[in-house]
Parts: C-alpha cells; structure tokens; sequence
C-alpha cells in the first residue's frame, strides 16, 4: 500500500471541504477500499474517514419510508425489521466481520457491479440523499463503479419506501460469495421493479420486461416465456452472458415466490 | 506518522503510525501481540479477526488509526486472568479443533462474538457464522464441535466424528 495521509474530519461540512482536495478520497467502512490499496489499484494522497460524522448515523421508519443513515453498517441494516426483505439482503453481504464494518452509503458510492445494495436501492425506487441534494436511485448508477456523485458530494443517507411485498435471491460465486447474479423485486405504491445486479457490464439494471409481466401478474408464471437479451450481459469464467441471462429469469422467479 | 491511542485487552496503548498501517500491523509489530495472525492480508481468511468496540473485525481490513480511541480485543485477551486458558479456548482443546492452529485466534475471536449474539446457536448457525474464517486443516467439524461445547451444549453422539 501507497502511504496516505489520514483525517477523520467531525463535521460533514469539514469532511465536504477535505475531499475538495484533488488527492482526497473518502473512507467509509473500507471493505472494499483498504484492498484496493493494498493492491495499489488506489494511489490517494489523503483519505478522509467518515466515520464521526453524526449526520451519517442512524436508522429511522416513518411514513412507510425507511431511512437510513449512510455510515450504518450492513449488521445494524440486518437487525432493523422495518423492511425484511432489505434486512435479508443486508444479512447476506459478505461474513459477519465484514458486515460489522462495511457500510451502506459505501457500497452504493462504490457501485461494484456484483454488490447488493444497488440492487436494493433501485429494485425499492430508493432516494439518495447526499450534502448537496437528494438523487433518484434511477440516475445514481451510471455504470460499472461509477455513479452519479460528484468528488465532493457524499451521501448521507438513503430512503427507501417499504413495498408491500420484496425479496432479494442471489446466486453466489461460490469463491468469492459475490452474486453472479441477484435480483431484488419489490411491489408497492410506485409499482413493480425487478433490479438486477451482477448480470450486466453496467453494472445494476432494471429488467423492464419482468416489470411488465409482474405489473400486469404478480406471480413466477408471469415470467415464464420471457428472456433476457445477453446483450451486456458479463462473460466470464463462472458464467456466459447466456447463463447469467437464463439465472435472472430463474432467480426473478425466486424473488417473487419469496415476496408472495 | 502520527500518534494513535486506543484501549487493547483493558490496558491502553497508543503509537506512531503511517496513515496506511493496519490495525493488525499495530498489533503485532508496535504492540508485539503476535497471537493475531495475518493469514491472507486480503479480508478473507479471517485469522486476523479481532472485536473493535463489541464487534468482530478483520483486523487487515481497517487502519490503525481508525480504531483512533475504541476498546479492541484480541485472542490475547481471551485467556482467564491467572494465564489458563479460557472457556472457548479450552473447548477447542478438549474438541481438537485445531491441527496447525493458524486460523484459530480468528476462530476463537468469531466464536466469542457469535456467542455474545447467539448464547446456544445451533449447528447451522455456527457453520453460517463461521463464514468468514478459512481453516484448511480441520474440514471446521471439531471447530463447531469445540464451540457448541463452549455454549454449554452437548456434543454427544448424535455430534461424533
């Protein structure tokens, strides 16, 4: 690993201005962020630990809407039993050291194509709130690691309305734990969403035929029949974008059976 | 380099450190507490694993200076104050649950957390737990063996390996 220097500002004003800094990058639970130095995939001059920001902390329902702070580790999203099926997906991230440290407004900044979160946060129609503004989860994810926030901009929490019904099924990489793919349905107010995450070179996607056939019937049949252009599907060595394409209708179907 | 404090086993400590030193490299090189190990260096084995204020951690995952004031525990604290062993770390003795014993600070540290949140988890349980520690000597059967007996439950017959 590079040397850095290392701050760990107490206001997020304070912490705003330290990433105002070329050099600066944040810190939040560093599960992903600490390996990527160690492999010096990462050269910061600074990192800027958001770890005593108050206005980061906490989880809070009211309204039918979820909220939680953006420093609140994937444990305590595991423990809440507001929105089940977020507290599922939050239980299944990594093991439980990782799930102590690794933070929600982290893994969504960070926008690994494999991760969960994405896919909670646009399979519910979450809000993305940051210091400077709050961002629909459908303009946050721009692609593979990449996202709407600018380099000063930090995001503070993130809201998601409680659907009526949802469910997370992934398939693990069986090495890395990872999800070759996962799927995150949800039905309520706003209608029905189907995210997908670990399929597509661009990162999480919404499967807008499923949305469809589940708008117009909510049940794995609707699904039978329908597939999945492989298009920008991701090829690997655990998966062609064939495979990847035939796991999201059957874990789609999973999704829904486990919402009921 | 810069000065860092925290509590470690009760007692508190503090040292010089680079912004990029690990919380497992402070404990090892500036304190000399050896018994956490470093096994893959990359957040997955889990024998670095340790409690930062309550929750286990791998320590090659987070900087020392993060832990900047927190109450750290490690397998060095997990004896009985008259140096014997303590009740995990007695378990997996009387359990073998160990052959090179590389992994074991990890596994001692992950069974003492899963216990303060789980005080009579099941064989599913600690297997699920246990998710994030490797051990390629023991195939974990007297690994989960040792830490049902550490719960006060019975390894008994329908248990033997």
């Amino acid at each position: 690993m590079y040397d850095f220097d290392f701050e760990r500002p107490a206001t997020l004003a304070d912490a705003v201005a330290a990433l105002k800094d070329e050099g600066a990058t944040a810190l939040a639970g560093g599960q992903t962020l600490i390996p990527t130095l160690k492999q010096r995939l990462a050269m910061p001059e600074r990192l800027v630990s958001l770890a005593a920001l108050d206005e980061l902390k906490g989880l809070s329902a009211s309204g039918g809407v979820l909220t939680v702070g953006a420093a609140t580790t994937h444990a305590q999203v595991a423990g809440q039993t507001d929105y089940p099926a977020l507290a599922a997906l939050a239980a299944g991230i990594g093991d439980p050291h990782v799930r102590n440290r690794g933070t929600i407004g982290g893994s969504l900044a960070n926008n690994d194509p494999s991760a969960c979160y994405p896919a909670a946060a646009l399979g519910s129609g979450a809000t993305i709130v940051t210091n400077a503004r709050e961002i629909p989860a459908d303009e946050f994810f721009s692609g593979l690691f990449e996202t709407a926030l600018e380099d000063d901009e930090i995001i503070t929490a993130v809201r998601f309305p409680i659907p009526d019904a949802a469910a997370y099924v992934k398939f693990e990489q069986p090495a890395s734990r990872f999800a070759l793919v996962g799927v995150f349905v949800s039905k309520g107010s706003g209608g029905v969403r189907v995210a997908v995450t670990g399929a597509s070179e661009e990162g999480v996607f919404r499967w807008a035929d499923g949305e469809a056939a589940l708008s117009a019937d909510f049940s794995p049949e609707a699904l039978d029949g329908l597939s999945v252009s492989t298009g920008d599907l991701i090829g690997d060595v655990h998966g062609g974008p064939d495979y990847r394409a035939h796991l999201i209708g059957v874990l789609a179907k999973r999704a829904v059976m486990a919402a009921g | 380099m810069t000065k860092v404090s925290m509590t470690v086993n009760g007692q508190p400590v503090s040292g010089e450190v680079e912004g990029r030193t690990l919380l497992s490299t402070f404990l090892r090189d500036t304190l000399g507490l050896t018994g956490t190990h470093v096994g893959c260096d990359t957040g997955q084995c889990g024998a670095c694993t340790i409690h930062v204020d309550g929750a286990s951690v791998k320590s090659c995952n987070m900087l020392a200076l993060e832990a900047e004031g927190a109450q750290v525990a490690t397998i060095e604290g997990m004896s009985n104050a008259d140096g014997s062993l303590g009740r995990i770390q007695q378990a997996f003795q009387d359990h073998h649950g160990l052959q090179c014993g590389f992994c074991t600070p990890g596994m001692v540290m992950a069974a003492a957390a899963l216990l303060a949140e789980i005080p009579k988890p099941s064989e599913a349980e600690i297997r699920r737990y246990l998710s994030g520690n490797l051990c390629r000597c023991t195939g974990y059967h007297n690994i989960v063996k040792a830490i049902l007996a550490a719960s006060g439950q019975d390894v008994g017959a329908e248990y033997a390996a």
